[in-house]
């Protein structure tokens, strides 16, 4: 288990990056506590501002303070964030392209006990549609900060949507990002799983299983959903028989749908989503409502097989 | 900087974009023309007599900055941005809500002038409160101005913007509501009542100052003038307009609140407009247009 959570590794990157840096500017909804984000608050007082719980005001604030030169960082939880502002997201932010960077914090199910007023099974797909907004879900600690680091060299929006707990280490610090490539992790000739945010480490789990019983399984870390690395994609489809993509999303409009649309319309090979349902989700831990839909190394395993196996009886027929 | 004008230089000035107003309506046969008409008088006093822009200063990080949340009113708001010489102003008049024009129906920033891109009503005082929050950041002397309509109000944003500006004690902030009393569906206080305004903004914090006709520049400017020496609080002027002002016809009609001239109603605005000229004093070159129109 790494060691901190994707937000504090964000924390960590601008508590760094705002001794040279005056114009960062960190902006919350009563959440500074829940993003990690109380020791920039209390560290640089006048780079910080407090909105209260009012998501709108946040993100349309934080639009005017970026129209000013500053570089606004803007951290709610991923739910509220998504929806309650969304409007200001879309006008005040990516029509205006202003340099504001949304960070959703306890993205998907982090909270999934709280119920779906809580959950936000729904921003990929929403933050995508938006035109002039990029959109990245990192899977673990070293990726964000590598992430937070690249986008601080760009004055351009974007949504990074983070997990409450801390994600399992996928790299090292040694990882070295190239802004909107997506990272190979395993090549596989069998079939290739396409992953994002909390759900690269089971695929990574996943491929290893596959690999002990022969399964070739490659692995693509897709942080980069918006703009999608389609070149790594298409990569993938032609050096594999099909295709499993694995998000923690509704499954509709995320992942799994664009990574469809590309290898449709590129290479056409099947193309498998594994995502939550369309419905109301099992109250639970993040790890528990995992489970219940097969969203473990072992569900994704047993996913890829009954894909390939099907695969295997359709060449067969 | 610019020469600022003082209030019988004003209502001239404003005058002679009412009739930019008039043309530009009448060309693009599109509009917003009932709002553009309430509030040219506020447009015209903070570009003319109040604000420190220019087009000099487009990347001067002291100029005041200027949101238009009322959106829908960008018509009037490119006629005063072209006649203070940010782009040739007929240009926006002949080409406005033309196809592939850069003055399209709300303020968006391919236009000169335009801070930044609006239409969706209810986001201007905040996004003003985070410009006002980054001077203060900055230390910089700019002040920043929104302008909303009344019928705007009833979006609930606005009030968490009003939050924070008065939690900020934003002394930098002006927002101005041009209060012309009516909307698309009818009056404002028939669709959603959004009266009291005074006291709304007082109980966020902010110092308010009622225009009682806010169609006339002399009041607007001494409102604009004590709002600018008031320490600790943000400003709010609350004007009291007419909505179609200038134009027999169109004056409190809800149904003006976007509509396409006939000839003879484009002749008859001409003519009302003509009248109003005499009767300023103005001279044939100070209209804009020739008598032979009305």
């Amino acid at each position: 288990m790494g060691r901190i959570s994707n937000r504090q590794a964000i924390c960590e990157v601008l508590l760094e990056a705002a001794k040279e840096d005056q114009d960062i500017v960190v902006a919350c909804s009563d959440s500074r506590g829940s993003a990690s984000l109380a020791p920039f608050a209390k560290e640089f007082p006048e780079q910080f501002v407090e909105l209260g719980i009012a998501e709108q005001n946040l993100v349309a604030v934080s639009a005017g303070l970026a129209a000013c030169g500053k570089k606004v960082f803007a951290a709610s939880p991923a739910s509220f964030l998504s929806t309650r502002s969304y409007e200001q997201a879309k006008v005040d932010v990516a029509y205006s392209g202003t340099n504001v960077t949304l960070v959703g914090i306890s993205g998907g199910v982090s909270y999934g006990a709280l119920g779906m007023t809580h959950h936000s099974c729904q921003d990929i797909a929403a933050f995508c549609a938006l035109p002039d907004m990029r959109v990245y879900l990192p899977s673990d600690r070293f990726q964000t900060k590598k992430l937070i680091q690249a986008l601080l060299k760009d004055q351009k929006p974007a949504y990074v949507r983070v997990s409450r707990s801390a994600s399992e280490d996928v790299y090292d610090e040694d990882l070295e990002l190239s802004l909107n490539q997506a990272k190979v992790l395993e090549q596989g000739s069998d079939l290739t799983i396409i992953a994002c945010g909390e759900m690269v480490s089971p695929s990574l789990a996943a491929a290893r299983l596959l690999r002990q019983e022969g399964i070739s399984a490659g692995v693509i870390d897709m942080y980069c959903l918006k703009p999608l690395d389609e070149a790594a994609v298409l990569e993938a489809a032609r050096g594999s028989k099909c295709i499993l993509t694995v998000e923690e999303h509704s499954p509709y409009g995320g992942l799994g749908s664009m990574v469809a649309q590309v290898v449709g319309a590129g290479c056409p090979r099947r193309v498998v989503n594994m995502a939550l349902p369309d419905g109301h989700l099992i109250a639970g831990s993040g790890p528990e409502v995992f489970r219940e839909y097969g969203l473990t190394g072992e569900g994704i395993a047993a996913r890829a097989r009954e894909v390939l196996a099907q695969e295997a009886g359709r060449d067969g027929a | 900087m610019k020469q600022k004008l003082e209030a019988a230089e004003l209502t001239k000035k404003a005058h002679q974009l009412r009739r930019d107003i008039i043309e530009m309506i009448w060309q693009s046969g599109s509009g917003h023309v009932g709002g553009d008409l309430s509030v040219i008088d506020i447009l015209t006093t903070l570009y003319y007599g109040v604000m420190n822009v220019s087009p000099d200063q487009r990347e001067d990080p002291d100029r005041d900055r200027f949101l238009l949340s009322k959106g829908h009113c960008a018509d009037a708001l490119y006629c005063v941005l072209g006649d203070c010489g940010y782009y040739e102003k007929r240009e926006a008049i002949t080409t406005f809500s033309q196809y592939g024009s850069r003055f399209i129906g709300h303020p968006n920033t391919d236009v000169a002038g335009i801070e930044l891109n609006s239409g969706s009503l209810g986001h201007g005082i905040s996004v003003g409160v985070g410009m006002a929050l980054a001077a203060r950041m900055n230390g910089r002397p700019y002040r920043t101005y929104v302008v909303c309509g009344d019928g705007e109000m009833a979006e609930g944003s606005n009030y968490e913007g009003m939050m924070a500006a008065g939690h900020y004690k934003l002394d930098n902030f002006c927002v101005t509501v041009d209060v012309n009393g009516l909307q698309i569906s009818g009056t404002t206080k028939e669709v959603m009542d959004s009266s009291l305004l005074a006291q709304k903004f007082e109980d966020f914090g902010f110092h308010v100052i009622e225009v009682a006709d806010g169609n006339d520049c002399g009041q607007l400017l001494e409102a604009y003038r004590r709002a600018e020496t008031q320490k600790g609080k943000p400003a709010a002027v609350i004007a009291h307009t007419v909505k179609g002002k200038g134009i027999s016809y169109m004056e409190n009609q809800a149904s003006w609140h976007h509509g396409v001239m006939t000839e003879e109603q484009y002749r008859q605005a001409a003519a009302d407009l003509w009248s109003r000229a005499e009767a300023l004093g103005m001279s044939l070159d100070e209209t804009h247009y020739g008598k032979e129109e009305a």
